[in-house]
């Protein structure tokens, strides 16, 4: 059958022309190298899982060797600041393999979030503190918040205090076991975002037992916790919606590193495993479904990729990136999970199999910084596609 | 290195000697042909200068832009993106000088005589027979079809049999054929939207001469694979603004028509349009990676992708329009000349967008490339592998 549609003999450069480089550059797969290279050393699924049933599910040891050693703390933090100033480029190709290793580290919620927020607000100490690999923060917001919305604050100034005391709790925040700092959006005269010392008296972070225990979340009460505030107003504002949309695209890159390792996972299984005397690989019902697997990588990966790029260059389009980032990546990497889990059969039901490790990372992230749906309802205003009248 | 400036010039220069006002069209084309100004990637001598693919749309706005004529190529897709290629490909230095001038000029169509009755996604097993006579050529018999252009076309690139008694893949052999030579027989096929872009292509004992053979006897196969990853590439590959293509109209429809929405439909609409624009994305990816000399396996994943968007925007865009998607707009056996989704109505685009997901190749069978290429799984159990074409079953 022949072709039958709208062509032209020569692509026109329209449509590439204005996009960013949606490729990975050199030093970009160099920084790969190294961060796979550490964890393929050092977290290994059955320690990942291992993990998941102590005490202590961040690998504390791990991440000061990604954060000081390789210098993925600081990425993001400019180099006058002692960082590597590098961009949301690089943080998204170290977010793809702590997906891909579903790897205990706060990387996403210290290295960028709170991070986003610190660039923002413009605190010097603590960014120093952050890039030196010394220090990890935390924003403190329930991990699904989405970005584009100010969170609902939670936590009050408390009145009639000397210096600043913070009272109230978030629900469910994300990395913030490991953190040391704390950094809290409040109420009050002005709105703010304050610092918290982690052990400070007045602070409890009880420890959630979570879908994903692997990225495990905290519920953080304050009673008159003592505080430093960082940014008031519009700048607390805008630091915060900055590190929810960072948070929003980075975890997507994440979730496109988490789906691509489920496919690779699933694929080789499909060419070890027999039954009937072949290869299971060999029956089309199972081929298809990696084949449409594979599609979607390959959709989800040019999203973030783009909305990596956005955020690097501050692009005005950034909000349409990395909501259509978010819904791509959450609904590929959760399919992939399935998928993997599925075509593994039994095996990939068990315990002893890191599918279910993959699973749970999935659909916990397909929340966090907003669901897919709630990612493309955001679009309807940018993109001048209203919804009907109520 | 050779940038778009310089090539600009090089137009501006061209249209100093040559008034696009003055000269016939035909003649403007054949001197912007033989100025290496038609397509910059294609070799030297043979309208282009072995530049970057890149460089052409500089040229062509350049040349837009002074009201030069152009090439239409909206009437020669076939020619320019599979004819073209696979000449320059497998075809001899002089085949190439005999065909592609005339071909790039529009002065001759393309099409493509691949399927058949009873070889679609099998093409392979494909029946029609090339028979040799005295050394001087071919005598070709058999019956092919799904052929757009057929009815417009001077010449087709043609895929028969002949050696019967080897396995199907090794027995075929790659011609171009002209669809003006005795024993040629066009028939219009209708298809479901009511017109017929395609057509049933009889030939009975049309004579080929040997010097119309592409590649080696025995060969048409490898032939053919490049003729058809062309083939995918420009169906899936085109380049689009945001919110170009199908999603276009359905958005415009959306605005237009606000006592038609419902909540499911503006879920349906934004997902669409965000899956649309993704798929914009990885497009505009692919094109990168190919200008940085990384060619991917993605491009089979895009005609996967504009198939099931373009199905599924329209079924989306009909139900948006209520009463008026229960009209069409023109049932009468037409004969297009260039086949568009647009400047039709949405029942229309409904219901040629079920093709996409069929011409070539069907979305099953590109899984199952991706699977058995890209990602290395098994192979299809083929119980024809191995067995001369001639005994097996049909």
């Amino acid at each position: 059958m022949s072709q039958a549609t709208d062509t032209s003999a020569t692509p026109t450069a329209t449509a590439s022309a204005g996009l960013p480089d949606l490729l990975y550059g050199e030093a970009e797969t160099e920084l790969r190298a190294a961060v796979r290279s550490l964890f393929e050393d050092r977290c290994g699924w059955p320690e990942v899982l291992a993990r998941t049933e102590t005490a202590q599910t961040y690998d504390t040891g791990l991440w000061r060797v990604l954060a000081a050693d390789l210098g993925c703390a600081g990425l993001l933090i400019p180099e006058s600041s002692g960082g590597a100033g590098a961009s949301y480029r690089e943080a998204a190709v170290v977010a793809e393999e702590t997906g891909r290793a579903v790897a205990p580290v706060p990387f996403l919620g210290s290295a960028v979030v709170a991070t986003a927020a610190l660039l923002a607000a413009g605190d010097e100490d603590l960014l120093a503190a952050v890039a030196a690999g010394t220090t990890t923060v935390a924003l403190g917001v329930p991990f699904p918040a989405p970005p584009g919305a100010r969170p609902q604050p939670t936590v009050r100034l408390a009145p009639g205090e000397s210096g600043y005391r913070l009272t109230g709790t978030v629900a469910a925040v994300a990395d913030a076991l490991p953190a040391d700092v704390l950094l809290v959006p409040a109420d009050g005269v002005p709105y703010g975002l304050y610092a918290v010392a982690a052990d400070a008296a007045g602070v409890s972070l009880a420890p959630t037992v979570s879908l994903d225990m692997t990225r495990q979340l905290a519920d953080l009460t304050l009673t008159g916790a003592p505080a430093r505030r960082i940014a008031s107003g519009e700048t607390a504002d805008r630091a915060v919606a900055g590190a929810l949309a960072a948070g929003a695209a980075m975890l997507a890159s994440e979730q496109l590193g988490l789906a691509e390792r489920c496919l690779e996972m699933t694929v080789a299984y499909l060419k070890d495993r027999r039954q009937f005397g072949r290869q299971i690989g060999s029956f089309q019902a199972l081929k298809h479904r990696a084949a449409d697997l594979w599609v979607g990588v390959t959709q989800a990966r040019a999203a973030a990729r783009y909305a990596a790029a956005c955020l690097a260059a501050a692009d005005p389009d950034s909000p349409v990136a990395v909501a259509l980032a978010k819904a791509a990546c959450s609904d590929v990497a959760v399919r992939a999970a399935q998928e993997c889990l599925q075509l593994h059969g039994g095996i990939g039901f068990t315990w002893e199999h890191p599918t279910h490790l993959y699973l749970k990372r999935a659909k916990s992230s397909s929340i966090g910084f907003g669901t897919a749906d709630r990612h493309r309802a955001s679009l309807a205003g940018p993109v001048d596609l209203p919804g009907a009248a109520q | 290195m050779t940038t778009p400036e310089d090539l600009r010039g090089q137009v501006r220069d061209f249209l100093a000697t040559h008034d696009p006002s003055a000269a016939g069209r035909l003649e403007f084309l054949r001197a912007r042909f033989d100025a290496g100004l038609a397509w910059v990637h294609y070799p030297a001598g043979l309208g282009g200068q072995g530049l970057s693919r890149d460089l052409q749309a500089a040229v062509d706005a350049e040349f837009a832009a002074a009201g030069a004529p152009n090439n239409r190529p909206e009437r020669n897709g076939i020619g320019l993106g599979m004819a073209a290629p696979t000449i320059l490909a497998f075809g001899s230095p002089e085949q190439q000088r005999r065909w592609l001038r005339p071909l790039w000029t529009g002065e001759e169509i393309w099409c493509q005589l691949f399927s058949e009755p009873g070889a679609g996604s099998d093409l392979a097993g494909l029946a029609t027979r090339a028979v040799p006579v005295d050394g001087a050529g071919w005598v070709v018999t058999g019956q092919k079809v799904w052929t757009s252009s057929a009815h417009l076309a001077r010449r087709a690139l043609l895929v028969a049999r002949t050696d019967p008694d080897v396995p199907k893949h090794q027995g075929l052999t790659y011609f171009a054929c002209d669809m003006t030579a005795p024993g040629v027989e066009v028939r219009p096929l209708r298809q479901a939207t009511g017109e017929a872009e395609f057509n049933e292509v009889f030939l009975t004992d049309v004579a080929i001469p040997d010097t119309d053979r592409i590649g080696e006897v025995g060969e048409g196969w490898k032939v053919a694979t490049t003729t058809l990853m062309n083939e995918r590439v420009s169906i899936g590959g085109g380049a689009a603004p945001r919110e170009g293509g199908m999603i276009a109209s359905a958005a415009a429809a959306w605005r237009a028509n606000p006592g038609n929405r419902t909540q499911g439909l503006h879920d349906r609409l934004l997902r669409l349009w965000a899956d649309a624009e993704v798929a914009r994305l990885a497009g505009a990816r692919l094109r990168q990676q190919l200008a940085a000399g990384q060619p991917g396996p993605e491009g089979s994943a895009a005609k996967i992708v504009f198939a099931r968007l373009n199905q599924e925007i329209s079924e989306f865009e009909v139900e948006l329009a209520g009463a008026e998607g229960l009209r069409y707009d023109d049932w009468t056996m037409r004969r297009p000349e260039t086949v568009s989704f647009y400047g039709r109505d949405v029942g229309y685009r409904y219901l040629r967008a079920r093709g996409n997901s069929i011409e070539g190749g069907t979305s099953e069978i590109l899984k199952n490339i991706i699977a058995e290429r890209v990602l290395g799984l098994p192979p299809e159990i083929r119980v024809d592998k191995g067995v001369p074409w001639k005994d097996l079953p049909r």
